[in-house]
C-alpha cells in the first residue's frame, strides 16, 4: 500500500504539514487562514515533527503490518482496512481511552481532548486521487507518497 | 476441519480474525455464554456512565460473523470439553465435535464470599448484564460501596460518582490502583478521585454485609460501619478455567499455553484471560488479564490453528486508563521486585503530572504517566523490542518530552524513512 514516507535529508523542520494536516481537518479544507481563525474547534495534528533545524523529520501513522494500535484498540474503533491496508480510526466509536496511544511504538497518534474525547492519527487524507495535504504541501519534497 | 471458539469476547475475536487469516475456507463454529453480538468489556463502565449506548459497545460490525464464516451459538454454555474424543458438552445437552478448539473463557470475578451475592443491591461488574443491573437498580444520591480498588472497581466509582451517587472505595491494598500504581502516583490519583467526591477506605477489607432483603450497609475490618443500598464487588478476575476441570489440560493459575497458544493437549489451544502465558519482563509465565494481550494471543492462536507461521515473543501488562479528566498510562515493572532495578522519578511533589521509568540492566521495562502522557507508546516500544536505551537515554526520556528523535536513527529508520517500510 501507499504510505507517506520522509527524507530527513530533504525536510527543513518547517512544520507546514503540521499546519496544512490541522487545516486539512478542519471545516476550512482548502483555506488555513480561515481554519486557523474562524474555526473555533480546531483539530489535533496527526502528523508531527521532531528534531531541530539541522536535523528533523516528520512522523506520522506507518500503517504498520503489525498494528499494535488496533490490536490494543478496547472499542474496536481502530482497524486495519483489510481491502486498503490502511489503519483507521471511526472516530465516532473512540472513547479516548488512550491505549492506542500506549501501543503504538511511533508514537503517530494522538489525542484529542475537547468535551468529547478521542484519537486522531493519518487517515492519508488525500484518498484515491490525490496527495495527503501534508505531501502536497511539504515544500521540499522531503514527504512523499510511495509504494 | 472444524474449528471451535469457546468465547465471544476479545480473545475469541482475535482467534477469528487470525484463522481467517490463514484459512478463508473452513468453517468456525464460536459458543457464547452471553446472548450478545461481542462486546467492548471495558466500555461497560462508559455505558454505566451513560456515556455509550449498547449499540456503541459492537467489538465488530454486524456482519462480523457473516463475513468470517462463522457460526455463532448465542447464549449456550460449554460445559466440558473432551479432549479425548474432541468433543465439547454444551449445557443444552449437545455436543459438537471439533479438530481445532480455543478456550478463550476469559476471567470471573473473584468473590471471597460468595453468599454475599445472594443479596439484592450486590453486584459484580465485569459483563454487560452486571451493567445493565446496576443501571436498574440505582438512583441520584444513593450510596454506594466499591469493594476493590483496582481498575474495574476505580472506574465503576467514577461512573456511579458521575450518576451522582455517593461513593465509597474499599480496598486492601495501602493504595489505589496496586499493581500498575506506585505509592506516590497512586497517592495523585486518589487525591484527584477524592476532589472529585469519591471517598476511600484502604488497607482495610469488608467483615460484614448488613440487610435483611437487600444489602443496607457494610462493617468494615475496623468495626467502622458505611450504609450503603449498593454494593459492588471488583476485587480482581480469576481465570475461568472450570472447562478443563478433571481433563489432562494443564493448568496453573490459568491454562498454560507455549508461543503458539498450545496447551499441552493437542489441538487444544488457549488465549485472553484464561490463559497464563509467557512474560517478557518477568520471563515467567504469568496471567495477564489485559485486552491488548487477549487480542494479540487470540490472533497467534487462531494463525496456529490455520497452520499458519507464528509465535509469540512474550507479553508484558500495560494499561491506559483515565478518570474524569486525568490520564494515567503504565507498563511494565512498576515497582522493582529485587534489587538491580533503578527507578528515576520525574515529580513535583503537589503537582498531578507524574513520570517515572523502570531500568533493568540498561533496559526500560516498566513506567508510569501520569497526565503527560503523549507518544508513551515510543517507550512500550522499547520494552517491547528490549532495547539497550542506556542510563543517558533513559534519563532524557524522562526529562523531555517522549519523541522519536532523542533516539538512535537506526532503531526507528526503517519503519519512517526513504525507503523503508512499516513493519
Amino acid at each position: 500500500m501507499k504510505r507517506v514516507y520522509v527524507n530527513p535529508e530533504f525536510c527543513l523542520g518547517c512544520k507546514l504539514c503540521e499546519i496544512h494536516c490541522i487545516a486539512a481537518h478542519s471545516k476550512h479544507r482548502n483555506n488555513v487562514l480561515k481554519a486557523f481563525k474562524e474555526t473555533r474547534f480546531r483539530p489535533v495534528s496527526r502528523v508531527i515533527v521532531e528534531g531541530d533545524n539541522l536535523n528533523s523529520f516528520a512522523v506520522q501513522c506507518r500503517h504498520c503490518d503489525e498494528m499494535f494500535c488496533a490490536k490494543a484498540c478496547i472499542t474496536g474503533a481502530l482497524q486495519k482496512d483489510p481491502k486498503t491496508g490502511a489503519v483507521a480510526i471511526e472516530e465516532s466509536r473512540c472513547v479516548g481511552c488512550w491505549t492506542c496511544v500506549l501501543a503504538c511504538p511511533f508514537g503517530a497518534v494522538f489525542r484529542h481532548y475537547g468535551e468529547k474525547k478521542y484519537a486522531v492519527k493519518c487517515d492519508l487524507c488525500g484518498g484515491e486521487e490525490s496527495d495527503p495535504a501534508c505531501v502536497k504541501h511539504c515544500p521540499n519534497e522531503a514527504l512523499v507518497l510511495r509504494e | 476441519m472444524q474449528y471451535v471458539i469457546i468465547g465471544n469476547s476479545t480473545a475469541a475475536v482475535g482467534g477469528i480474525e487470525g484463522i481467517r487469516q490463514v484459512d478463508r475456507v473452513n468453517p468456525i463454529t464460536v459458543i457464547s455464554e452471553e446472548p450478545f453480538h461481542t462486546y467492548s468489556r471495558p466500555l461497560i463502565s462508559y455505558f454505566l456512565a451513560g456515556k455509550v449506548h449498547e449499540q456503541q459497545m459492537l467489538y465488530r460490525k454486524h456482519d462480523f460473523y457473516e463475513n468470517n464464516g462463522v457460526n455463532l451459538m448465542r447464549g449456550i454454555k460449554a460445559e466440558r470439553i473432551d479432549p479425548l474424543n474432541k468433543r465439547i458438552v454444551l449445557n443444552n445437552g449437545a455436543q459438537i465435535s471439533y479438530d481445532k478448539v480455543l478456550l478463550a473463557t476469559g476471567g470471573k470475578p473473584y468473590l471471597p464470599k460468595p453468599e454475599w451475592m445472594r443479596k439484592p443491591g450486590v453486584f459484580t461488574f465485569t459483563k454487560l448484564e452486571d451493567a445493565k443491573k446496576i443501571r436498574e437498580s440505582i438512583a441520584t444520591g444513593d450510596q454506594a460501596v466499591v469493594v476493590g480498588a483496582g481498575l474495574i472497581g476505580l472506574k465503576a466509582a467514577e461512573a456511579l460518582n458521575l450518576l451522582g451517587m455517593q461513593v465509597t472505595v474499599i480496598d486492601l491494598a495501602e493504595r489505589v490502583l496496586s499493581s500498575i500504581l506506585d505509592s506516590t502516583a497512586a497517592g495523585i490519583v486518589q487525591g484527584y478521585l477524592e476532589a472529585k467526591g469519591i471517598s476511600f477506605e484502604l488497607t482495610t477489607t469488608v467483615e460484614q454485609v448488613f440487610g435483611e432483603n437487600r444489602v443496607e450497609g457494610i462493617r468494615l475490618s475496623g468495626g467502622k460501619e458505611i450504609a450503603c443500598k449498593h454494593l459492588v464487588v471488583a476485587i480482581g478476575v480469576v481465570p475461568n478455567t472450570e472447562l478443563v476441570l478433571n481433563t489432562p489440560i494443564k493448568v496453573n493459575r490459568g491454562i498454560l499455553v507455549n508461543s503458539q497458544m498450545q496447551t499441552n493437549v493437542s489441538d487444544v489451544y488457549a488465549a485472553g484471560d484464561v490463559a497464563e502465558s509467557y512474560d517478557l519482563l518477568y520471563r515467567a509465565h504469568r496471567v495477564t488479564p489485559i485486552l491488548p494481550l487477549a487480542y494479540t494471543q487470540g490472533e497467534i492462536a487462531g494463525k496456529s490453528m490455520g497452520g499458519g507461521e507464528t509465535s509469540f515473543n512474550g507479553g508484558f501488562a500495560m494499561n491506559s486508563i483515565g478518570f474524569f479528566n486525568l490520564p494515567i498510562i503504565t507498563a511494565g515493572i512498576i515497582l522493582p521486585p529485587s534489587s538491580g532495578y533503578k527507578e528515576l522519578v520525574n515529580y513535583l511533589p503537589g503537582q498531578q503530572s507524574y513520570k517515572k521509568l523502570v531500568v533493568h540492566e540498561d533496559k526500560i521495562v516498566g513506567f508510569i504517566l501520569i497526565n503527560e502522557v503523549d507518544r508513551a507508546g515510543i517507550i512500550t516500544g522499547l520494552i517491547r523490542e528490549e532495547k539497550p536505551v542506556g542510563d543517558i537515554l533513559a534519563e532524557q526520556l524522562l526529562q523531555d518530552n517522549v519523541r522519536l528523535s532523542c533516539l538512535p536513527a537506526a532503531w526507528f529508520s526503517k519503519g519512517l524513512f526513504w525507503g523503508g517500510k512499516a513493519s
